[in-house]
């Protein structure tokens, strides 16, 4: 596919979110760096624009905690262009939003259905939290995944929660005397379909980053190549079984484990038992036995790849949310990450406590700092360049 | 602001879909500015619909008739009943006039989460027109929603023993879709191209 103009930041308004009120911020430039003070609001910004995609944002935060104060309404309205067009994409609570739940606008109006803005925008990030996600349990790992491969397919996320549903749907059912055994075997049937819709685009996504590391491993000083590895049963039966196969063996072994299922409480079987694995393609180092620093370097590897892939198949990568970047990483590594970024043909956010590490970018990136008021409010200075 | 018979009707008015207590106040405004062209005219129609209007004992569909106007029409095939989740998708589905066969409103769909189950739906008379006879094919035009998509798998289970053709609408109706949002030409695309359930 020919190359498609990069999606671009144009305006960012944030209202009653978090440390800001009132906030506009024009022309931010392809790559920005927000420098500044912890607590000054750096991640509060990256978060906002996390919010634009469908999901719980870079903080994985509930809706309550995101309104200023913990009270109140609040919003996300985001111009981006997108060579002669563009787009408005907002987000937030309103008098009339249903509780516990944020609406989105597109062009001013509700999206016509649930994938409408992943076929806009995009965005993967990176946090400080998530030089955990090797340690933690396979959930964090999961949804770093799922990021990745809704950056592919804009209907992922819509098969992700429709699996999730027909699960809970289904553990439900079981927790009650003597479930409708058909209702049961729709459900069962609801989730192997959405199961191995997820299942197949997740492990086309691994597949794909894979060859495409393989074939291009990158300069032998850049980022350690890494490999991808997805552990799922249903991945697996699909190697060697068409899909429709699969979904009816998902399907009885649901049929077969609902005893064991409802004592649980729980399923054994389904989408949302994968785990994702990185090693480092050359030393065949697991991701987990590596140090803080070599873990970083692995998942910027795997973001930058994911990035290129994407510019490559459909001329577009995702907006890309770093947050404090360059923590752990070595001088080489960073000069890497830095010189890969200014390369990259998509919106770049980049956060740190201060300009120097990221000198490499100046002429390249428009620099900003982030400062808080005596009155709690954060506000953004340009500032030119690195200093 | 103007007395407890304006603020009732603001506040019944709010309570209708689409309408906040925003659009209810400018709504009512409406109406009371020109109480003989629009309140009047309005409360006299809401008034005759309340006492006219019922539930078709055969379909589900509302009508001033019982059975309804579509169950009685005779130019219309009677071999075929279109399933849907609720009146405004079978309004959709004639809007869009693609369907020439009867329909058959369920009254919603299975919720596990929501606490709907099999005997909170409006099963029984679609059943006794199966065993009736006569009819040749049941199309499930059911949202592309998980509770859409279960009940049909569900309702399909159901009408196997009747030994009647059972399809579903399938492209165009995208996940998460409910059928009343749809414009005409994707409603009427996805029921040309249903496909055996």
């Amino acid at each position: 596919m020919s190359a498609s103009p990069p999606v671009l930041l144009r305006r960012l308004s944030l209202g009653g979110f978090r440390s800001y009120d009132g906030f506009a911020w024009s022309d931010p430039g392809r790559v920005s760096v927000i420098t500044g003070p912890n607590g000054s609001g750096k991640t509060n910004l990256l978060e906002a624009l996390s919010l634009l995609v469908p999901g719980r944002g870079l903080r994985g935060a509930r809706l309550a905690e995101l309104p200023r104060g913990g009270a109140g309404h609040w919003g996300v309205a985001a111009r981006f262009s997108h060579g002669e067009d563009g787009f408005d994409l907002s987000t937030g609570t309103t008098a009339e939003t249903a509780p516990g739940r944020r609406v989105f606008r597109l062009d001013g109006q509700p999206p016509r259905h649930r994938g409408a803005i992943a076929e806009r925008l995009s965005a993967v990030w990176l946090t400080p939290q998530m030089d955990r996600l090797f340690t933690e349990g396979p959930g964090g790992r999961r949804r770093f995944l799922d990021r990745l491969v809704l950056a592919a397919e804009p209907g992922h996320a819509t098969e992700v929660a429709a699996h999730d549903e027909a699960m809970r749907s289904r553990n439900r059912l079981l927790g009650q005397e003597q479930p409708d055994r058909a209702w049961l075997a729709a459900l069962e049937a609801s989730m192997a379909r959405h199961a191995v819709a997820v299942t197949a685009a997740r492990r086309g996504l691994v597949s794909r980053m894979n060859r495409r590391l393989q074939d291009d491993p990158g300069d032998a000083d850049g980022f350690p190549p890494v490999r991808l590895r997805l552990e799922c049963p249903i991945a697996t039966r699909l190697d060697e079984h068409p899909a429709v196969a699969v979904e009816d063996w998902l399907r009885s072994i649901l049929a077969e484990s609902r005893a064991i299922d409802a004592r649980a409480g729980s399923a054994r079987h389904g989408a949302h038992r994968a785990d994702l694995f990185l090693s480092d393609a050359r030393s065949g180092q697991d991701a987990a036995l590596a140090s803080t620093g070599q873990q970083k370097a692995m998942l910027i590897g795997a973001v930058l790849a994911h990035a290129s892939l994407l510019a490559e198949l459909a001329g577009e990568a995702p907006m890309l949310l770093l947050d404090e970047p360059l923590v752990h990483l070595d001088a080489h590594h960073r000069l890497t990450l830095l010189r890969a970024l200014a390369a990259m043909p998509s919106q770049v956010l980049l956060t740190g406590t201060d300009p120097e590490g990221f000198a490499p970018l100046a002429g390249v990136a428009a620099f900003f700092r982030a400062r808080q008021g005596p009155d709690g409010l954060s506000t953004l200075e340009a500032t030119g360049a690195a200093e | 602001m103007g007395g407890p018979e304006i603020e009732r009707l603001i506040e019944l008015l709010s309570r209708l879909p689409g309408l906040g207590p925003r659009s209810a106040r400018r709504a009512a405004l409406t109406l009371l500015r020109q109480p003989q062209t629009r309140l009047l005219p309005l409360a006299d129609a809401m008034q005759r619909a309340g006492q006219s209007v019922r539930t078709c004992s055969r379909c589900g569909n509302l009508d001033s008739r019982d059975p309804c106007s579509i169950c009685t029409d005779d130019h219309r095939d009677g071999s075929v009943i279109c399933v849907v989740e609720g009146v405004g998708d079978l309004w959709a589905l004639e809007r869009a006039a693609v369907h020439r066969g009867l329909y058959h409103v369920l009254g919603g769909t299975l919720s596990a989460l929501a606490g709907i189950g099999p005997e909170d739906l409006n099963l029984r008379p679609l059943l006794s027109r199966l065993e009736e006879g006569g009819v040749r094919e049941v199309i499930l035009a059911l949202g592309a929603t998980v509770d859409g998509a279960t009940t049909a798998h569900w309702l399909a289970d159901r009408l196997q023993p009747f030994g009647v053709t059972v399809s579903r609408v399938a492209q165009g109706v995208p996940m998460g879709g409910a059928l009343d949002v749809l414009d005409d030409g994707t409603l009427a695309a996805a029921l040309m191209a249903r496909r055996a359930g």
